[in-house]
């Protein structure tokens, strides 16, 4: 009995990073050139996205609630964002057209975020529930914008965010981790991460302490959607396409599952801003994995179903 | 005529400790029967082994002059014993239609459910109870009061014999309380009987036929209502002599005492939608003023109100120079109000969070600057508490969950000494803990006290208050009926007076 309360306790401590490694090994045993410069940069040009995703989905989960429309909100931003610099406007502009591009996109998802975070805390719609409206909405809006069509185009200085190299190694991989950087300063740091952290741990017993629930709430909310619009233009960047159909699509199950593995608790009350990093590396590994040694794609959508029931489980344990 | 309901002999015991000692319990065809006594008197065990939730150790129980031993809630329910729990056991998203007939639904001739037929049979119990409500509407859209006699018209649909009525009134207003009454009486003019259980003395003159008392786990007694009145039951509850509650009297009580201090607060005629009808009460700068009272008379309500958690219907609350009364607890902590809750483990600790998160949440945004937490200066106030108050904690970073009760009621304690509290309300601040803690605790606050915060304590324990308040407020039924000061207040003095103020509203 205790033996194998312990060995829970191991693997919930160390289960993330055996996952990793013997993720990693099995890539280097079975799939053809693993090793290789490129296939370092395509992981990270991929992982990125989830994991910027990830961050704010942890935020949100520290809360005890959810967000389903990260995925809507990163096609709604990536759609925006072409329609800028290709207007006429952005053309004669191309400074201040590309800075609109960024930051109107942003500013649009954003102000999902609120509406998130209004129905929630204001209305006290259920997390679940409140992102559900713009999860089916927000790419519904996306598609009208662009009239449902892909959008190409050709702006190097845009496609920057996607393409670019720092130290040689790929821009949003940085920017990944400079947010992760920013995320944890937050959390540990700040009012705002202990506040946020306390409403999660027990709400009543924090709103008694003079946390301010509403504007918490509301915050984080603003924040994952600030994020997974960052997320949604990086898509976009790399493709140099806006495809509002596919883009961000299941993101959010990507998202949910890089927090929970990386030790989110979904009750809230923890907010592991690096285990969700490691988490998204994790899912990704999972994906190319399959998808280099010729495995088709939905049977790695089985595969990371099962990486979540394992996390879940094990943090179940945990709690019990 | 046999009664409807003979419960004799009654014993059960939980891991060695005794919860019911041959306790009786008998309840006559068509009466209502009120159920009253203090926390742990053995009330909820006996109601639980009634309904079959627990089993007795010894006894008898006749019902309908048949014995009677069921082993689970729906077998009683079988048999005709209805309970109505204080947390509803519905469901909130199905419709009232569905609440009331689930699981003995009409069918029609195809074995299919009769809804038209399920829809009119409730609407009848419901008209004959004199609410008209849409039964097609979910249930969760109506109010709790709405509920709860959503609740008893399936009791009664299911023909329950006896209806059991744990605490029904603790979240209605006072409107809908009379409603749950009106339906009472229909239940007793129609020969269902009602066992009443509640913490409100008023109601069971009010509502009932007869009333037993419990204590230690026992039935001390068994009146008919007419004939007795507050301050017998309130002796019984006690434990004490009813001649003696009433001789004490009032007269040399109040005086002697000049306050010195200058106001901290004081509230006028300050009244909620949560069971708090009237409260006059000031504390001045380095005294304790203590609100005693029966469980339910609206002391936590009170102190709920002073915190800005509880908006005010009407009446005013002055707090020092503050213009305005704290409308949200956040207001109310910059204003300088600390509120150590009486629940500790819903309303107080964040469990996960450490010792040293847990102390400094309520003075955050003090040890902030520019949205950063200044770590040094909160490690060093932490470990100053920590030391100061004795806390028992491998480490400030420990999880709070991990400290006994009274480590954490202190860790709690210094949540709010932190702030610098001008006012410090205390809702039972020593339950819960051991003896050593306890007299730790009560010390830390006199301590404080002397250094000029006023406290507003609100304890159960007439010891605590009668050794500790310089004043001494008393509330019933969410109204502060008498005030009374010390030197010159006693034990016996502060529970007449509770008995007093019973009688004088009577």
């Amino acid at each position: 009995m205790m033996q194998a309360q312990s060995l829970r306790a191991w693997l919930v401590r160390y289960g993330m990073l055996i996952a990793l490694a013997a993720l990693l090994l099995v890539n280097v045993l079975v799939t053809p050139n693993f090793l290789q410069m490129q296939t370092l940069f395509v992981n990270i040009s991929q992982v990125a996205t989830i994991a910027i995703v990830a961050i704010g989905m942890t935020l949100v989960i520290a809360t005890g609630g959810i967000d389903l429309s990260v995925g809507a909100v990163m096609a709604l931003a990536g759609a925006i964002a072409p329609l800028v610099f290709t207007s006429a406007f952005g053309i004669a502009n191309p400074t201040l057209g590309l800075l609109a591009a960024i930051v109107l996109p942003l500013l649009v998802a954003m102000a999902c975020g609120l509406f998130n975070g209004l129905m929630i805390s204001v209305l006290r719609v259920q997390p679940i529930i409140a992102t559900l409206i713009l999860f089916i909405s927000g790419r519904g809006i996306a598609q009208v914008l662009t009239n449902g069509n892909l959008q190409t185009f050709s702006n190097p200085a845009f496609s920057y965010l996607g393409t670019g190299r720092v130290l040689g190694l790929p821009f949003q991989g940085w920017l990944a981790l400079a947010l992760a950087l920013l995320a944890f300063w937050l959390v540990t740091r700040t009012i705002h991460g202990r506040h946020l952290l306390a409403l999660g741990g027990n709400e009543r017993a924090a709103e008694l302490s003079g946390v301010p629930v509403r504007r918490v709430k509301i915050g984080v909310y603003m924040i994952c959607a600030f994020l997974a619009g960052i997320a949604g233009l990086i898509v976009v960047a790399i493709n140099s396409a806006s495809d509002a159909a596919r883009n961000g699509n299941l993101m959010e199950l990507d998202a949910i599952a890089a927090a929970v593995v990386g030790g989110a608790l979904l009750q809230g009350g923890r907010a592991p801003v690096f285990g969700a990093l490691i988490g998204a590396v994790i899912i990704q590994l999972v994906k190319y994995t399959l998808l280099a040694n010729g495995i088709e794609d939905e049977v790695a959508l089985i595969a990371k179903a099962a990486i979540i029931v394992a996390a879940v489980a094990l943090q179940q344990g945990r709690r019990e | 005529m046999a009664p409807l309901l003979s419960m004799q002999g009654i014993d059960k015991a939980f891991a060695g400790s005794v919860a019911l000692d041959k306790a009786a319990l008998i309840v006559g065809a068509g009466e209502v029967h009120g159920l009253i006594g203090q926390n742990g008197a053995g009330k909820s065990t006996l109601i639980k082994i009634l309904t079959g939730v627990y089993e007795r150790d010894a006894g008898e129980v006749t019902f309908e002059e048949q014995s009677l031993r069921v082993a689970s809630p729906r077998e009683a329910q079988a048999r005709g014993l209805s309970t109505i729990y204080q947390e509803l056991t519905l469901v909130p998203l199905r419709s009232v239609t569905e609440n009331v007939t689930m699981g003995y639904e009409p069918r029609s001739r195809f074995g299919l459910i009769d809804w038209p037929k399920a829809h009119r049979r409730t609407r009848e119990i419901l008209t004959g109870f004199g609410i008209d409500i849409d039964v097609r509407a979910p249930l969760g859209e109506h109010s709790t009061a709405i509920q709860q006699l959503v609740a008893i018209a399936r009791a009664v649909s299911l023909e329950a014999r006896l209806v059991i009525m744990d605490e029904p009134t603790s979240s209605l207003d006072e409107r809908e309380v009379s409603v749950l009454f009106s339906v009472i009486e229909r239940l007793r003019a129609s020969g269902t009987s009602v066992l009443y259980v509640s913490h409100f003395l008023d109601e069971f003159f009010r509502i009932c036929d007869r009333v037993t008392v419990m204590r230690d786990g026992r039935d001390v007694a068994d009146h008919a209502i007419v004939d007795t009145r507050k301050s017998a039951l309130i002796a019984d509850m006690l434990g004490r002599d009813i001649d003696e509650v009433e001789s004490a009297g009032m007269t040399e009580l109040g005086g002697g005492t000049a306050s010195v201090g200058e106001l901290v607060f004081e509230a006028k005629a300050v009244a909620t939608n949560r069971r708090l009808r009237h409260l006059d009460i000031a504390v001045r700068r380095g005294e304790i003023v203590g609100l005693g009272g029966l469980l339910g008379s609206g002391r936590t309500e009170a102190a709920r109100a002073v915190f800005g958690a509880d908006e005010l219907s009407s009446g005013s609350l002055h707090f020092m120079n503050q213009a305005a009364p704290p409308k949200t607890p956040a207001d109310a902590i910059a204003a300088g109000i600390g509120f150590l809750t009486e629940d500790r483990k819903a309303e107080g600790i964040i469990p996960d969070m450490s010792v040293r998160e847990n102390l400094t949440l309520a003075l955050l945004p003090a040890l902030t600057r520019n949205g950063r937490i200044h770590r040094g200066e909160e490690r060093e106030l932490v470990d100053r508490f920590i030391r100061s108050l004795g806390i028992k904690a491998s480490h400030r970073d420990q999880p709070i969950r991990e400290l006994s009760g009274g480590n954490q009621q202190k860790v709690l304690l210094a949540r709010w000494l932190a702030i610098h509290p001008k006012l410090l309300i205390l809702d039972e601040p020593t339950r819960g803990v051991d003896v050593g803690a306890k007299f730790e605790i009560q010390s830390i606050i006199r301590e404080h006290v002397e250094s000029g915060v006023g406290v507003l304590l609100i304890s159960s324990e007439f010891e605590e208050l009668v050794e500790g308040a310089d004043h001494i407020v008393v509330m019933q039924d969410g109204v502060s009926v008498s005030r009374m000061s010390n030197p010159g207040i006693t034990e016996e003095r502060l529970v007449s007076a509770i008995a007093h103020s019973a009688q004088v509203s009577e």
